[in-house]
């Protein structure tokens, strides 16, 4: 073992027992005591120990769902832990095209497509309009918009269904790209009022000065120095829309209009039923792996964009 | 900067605010309203019939079970997950082996960790709760099996059929996809607490038990109230609606026998199976009472000095 533990010399070892002064603590290199060096050894297997069952555990079901949805139906009966007995990739084509897999994610393309550039456009023009101007009513739109994040969604589902309804929204891409909008406004709002704010305010106003309007000024210098937090906060919606599932159940109930998330739960009803669970098995993996795979490609972001949300 | 200051903002806030108004506020503002009605939802026609929806609700057996297990869910998941999630992100962070002149380290790989951890947190709750279904299975299943394989075929509980095991079944799940979320968020903070003050313990004889308590929570108590709410919600909202209503059995999830209903998933039977809309805002207006009382319980219970570093 390194000498890792060791006091740096020249330095007088403090008493452990508490007669450190601050003023050491500031100065002086860490010299722990002696048995620290078995305790943080000790200390080490456990904390790793415990870190691996927690990471097994997070990716066992995941690699079990991958081996299932390979295997025969037989296979998955009676033996489900064991390997599968070759590839059976008609898993797969049989979900992709049979079980309406394609179709599903065509539709939650289209709709988290359209919903993000819809929430990030409308969003960042609300949130910029909050931040930077001061008008009657600012304090009290911004809180309106930032109150809705504390609401519980099921309460105002029941009215929502039936102003859907009224205006003949049920069941269409459009319907539910409005409505994800609006249910995502509270948060980009808050999120982007407070980057907006952070921006300064010097080159807004010399474009202004030189003649751009205020429409001009936003689209030209303002939204593209806010990238960053663009950025953030759409990765933030982008998960949330894409794993939206309580919204599509109550609003989106046709058919070939259903997204991945409620396709896959109504197939799982009816292929439970006709016993093909290796289909399911293929439908859900393949559901699993492009987030998974954006994820691990685009780690950094995705993680920054979804606690930046927490933090503040 | 007058020159057409309010064409412009009005031209910027009107259709977010409209679309925001319309689809969310109104709702909300109507929920209230239905509540006070006999509407069905079925028919256009309703009369008003003051608070009788809520007087039957207190005599409702069902919506007593659901927020009952709501509560249950709003107390045990953040205790879990919150307390889980602190454990494995001081491990991270400070139960490595040290190394030469650090005070503290954090265990190799920490990186990797995190990197894993997050998973279930980028997947469709939808994704997660079908995923869990399977591995419950009591016959076939993966939890099931496993058991066998390791000698304890003898213990092959029925899981989610089981009342008195479901809802404890639905809330590991909820735990394993979020705990992760939270290890990344609190290892954030514990990065930016200075060394120093590990240092300073350290030298004072302060063992990693006492560290914790003394320097690591006090200074991370913002963020961790902060997740302690968020979770909260989560579990009172959107979320443990998924989870139940794809996991557990019954014509729309919340069995056996209810044991597993929660108040999101009752609103939900109430309004688009059983065609009892007013009702249905009802118990949406006490889940809502519910959420708010949380978050200002947790808020107050966490109030204490605010630590400056």
């Amino acid at each position: 073992m390194k000498t890792t533990d060791t006091v740096t010399p020249g330095v007088e070892s403090p008493d452990p027992s508490g007669g450190a002064g601050p003023a050491v603590a500031k100065t002086a290199a860490p010299t722990p005591r002696k048995e620290s060096k078995s305790e943080g050894a000790v200390l080490n297997v456990f904390s790793h120990g415990v870190l691996i069952i927690w990471a097994i555990m997070v990716v066992m079901p995941l690699l079990w769902a991958v081996m299932t949805s390979f295997k025969t139906d037989r296979a998955i009966f009676t033996s489900p832990w064991s390997l599968p007995d070759s590839l059976h990739f008609e898993n797969w084509s049989r979900a992709w095209s049979q079980a309406h897999m394609s179709d599903y994610f065509m539709n939650t393309i289209v709709v988290v497509g359209g919903s993000l550039v819809g929430t990030l456009l409308l969003g960042s023009m609300a949130a910029y309009v909050l931040a930077r101007f001061d008008f009657p009513g600012n304090r009290f739109i911004y809180f309106l918009f930032i109150g809705g994040m504390s609401f519980p969604i099921i309460l105002a589902l029941v009215p929502l269904f039936y102003v859907m309804q009224n205006m003949a929204l049920l069941n269409t891409p459009h319907g539910l790209i409005l409505v994800y909008i609006a249910y995502s406004l509270p948060f980009t709002v808050f999120f982007l009022t407070a980057f907006f704010r952070t921006l300064p305010t010097s080159v807004a106003e010399a474009a202004f000065v030189d003649g751009a309007s205020h429409t001009r000024t936003f689209f030209q210098v303002m939204l593209p120095m806010a990238k960053p937090g663009l950025i953030s906060v759409g990765i933030f919606n982008f998960l949330g829309q894409w794993n939206q599932y309580l919204l599509p159940t109550v609003l989106n109930t046709e058919q070939d209009q259903k997204v991945l998330s409620q396709g896959l739960v109504q197939l799982a009803t009816s292929q439970g039923y006709k016993g093909d669970w290796s289909g399911l098995f293929a439908g859900l993996v393949m559901a699993m792996l492009p987030v998974l795979a954006a994820y691990i490609i685009f780690q950094r972001q995705v993680v920054a964009g979804l606690t930046a949300g927490a933090v503040k | 900067m007058q020159h057409g200051k309010y064409r412009f903002i009005v031209g910027f806030l009107a259709a977010p605010l409209a679309l925001y108004a319309l689809f969310v506020i109104w709702p909300f503002i109507q929920s209230i309203y239905y509540s006070l009605t006999d509407w069905s939802g079925l028919s256009p026609e309703f009369g008003f019939v003051g608070f009788d929806n809520y007087s039957r609700m207190l005599d409702d057996e069902i919506f007593w079970k659901s927020l009952q297990h709501s509560l249950t869910l709003a107390v045990v998941l953040p205790l879990v997950t919150v307390g889980l999630a602190l454990f494995f992100a001081f491990m991270l962070n400070v139960g490595g082996r040290r190394r030469r002149g650090a005070a503290i380290a954090g265990v190799r790989g920490s990186a990797f960790y995190k990197i894993v951890y997050f998973f279930p947190q980028v997947l469709s709750i939808a994704i997660v709760a079908l995923l869990f279904q399977f591995a419950y299975n009591p016959n076939s299943g993966a939890i099931n099996s496993a058991l066998k394989l390791v000698g304890l075929g003898s213990i092959q509980p029925d899981w989610l059929g089981d009342p008195k095991l479901a809802l404890i079944c639905v809330m590991a799940v909820l735990v394993w996809s979020t705990v992760g979320f939270f290890v990344v968020l609190f290892s954030a903070g514990m990065a930016s607490i200075p060394r120093d003050f590990y240092e300073a313990a350290l030298l004072d004889g302060a063992n990693r038990f006492t560290t914790f308590f003394k320097i690591t929570l006090p200074l991370l108590w913002d963020t961790v109230q902060s997740g302690w709410i968020y979770m909260g919600i989560l579990a009172l909202g959107a979320e443990s609606f998924a989870v139940v209503q794809i996991m557990t059995v019954g014509p729309n999830g919340g069995g056996p026998d209810y044991s597993t209903v929660v108040l999101p998933l009752y609103v939900y039977q109430k309004a688009f199976r059983d065609g009892q809309a007013a009702y249905a805002t009802t118990i949406g207006v006490a889940l809502l009472l519910v959420t708010l009382a949380f978050a200002a319980v947790v808020m107050k219970l966490g109030r204490r000095e605010r630590l400056e570093f």
